[in-house]
């Protein structure tokens, strides 16, 4: 069974960086900068996923504070991205 | 991996192959539609249900391990339901203002 777990963690590892890979080549062809924000957008979650996988698979609690972070920090980036396009600049006065 | 016991690793493994496909299939729909708001669609599909299965694998798979109850993995859970929405509805907005802008249309506030 441990077997099948180490398969199903290798799959999920291949889907996720191939997921990535996708965003990463809409994030170079992107026609608009709306487009780009969204692929960095849903690179980050796939990277963020990728960490978790990575913690089932050597269990340890390392990956998980690293992927605490990775959502934190890609929520306020993505945030700051939409909120320049929207106004034209992010801290308003 | 050594001391997993079988009930946490069998449905841990089939939610894990299932957050997989679920990614790949967003990743695919973010690469192929052909429009700004179809393309936020797909990729909500792998990030929020398949962030569920990886969170409810990997608290399986630290309970079983640990031999006790784990549940820090609902603090993701929790920023990530807090999160998603808004990100999505601010980046809708910008893409409505910059193209509204685009046409020469008087943009709404």
């Amino acid at each position: 069974m441990t077997a099948f777990l180490e398969f199903a963690a290798s799959f999920a590892s291949l889907c996720f960086a191939l997921a990535m890979g996708f965003a990463a080549v809409r994030m170079f062809i992107g026609p608009a900068a709306q487009d780009r924000v969204l692929a960095l957008d849903v690179l980050y979650y796939n990277g963020m996923l990728l960490l978790l996988v990575f913690g089932i698979r050597s269990v340890s609690t390392a990956y998980f504070d690293m992927a605490l972070l990775i959502a934190l920090f890609g929520f306020v980036s993505s945030i700051a991205l939409a909120k320049f396009l929207l106004r034209g600049e992010v801290i308003e006065p | 991996m050594s001391a997993v016991p079988a009930w946490a690793a069998l449905p841990a493994a089939i939610l894990l192959i299932l957050a997989g496909l679920l990614a790949v299939l967003g990743a695919l729909g973010l690469l192929r539609l052909p429009h700004f708001f179809e393309r936020m669609h797909p990729p909500t599909m792998g990030t929020t249900l398949g962030t569920g299965c990886v969170l409810i694998a990997s608290m399986l798979v630290s309970s079983g391990a640990g031999s006790r109850l784990a549940v820090h993995e609902l603090l993701i859970t929790a920023l990530v339901v807090m999160t998603a929405p808004v990100t999505a509805m601010l980046l809708a907005r910008a893409a409505l203002y910059r193209s509204g802008r685009r046409n020469g249309e008087r943009s709404r506030e």
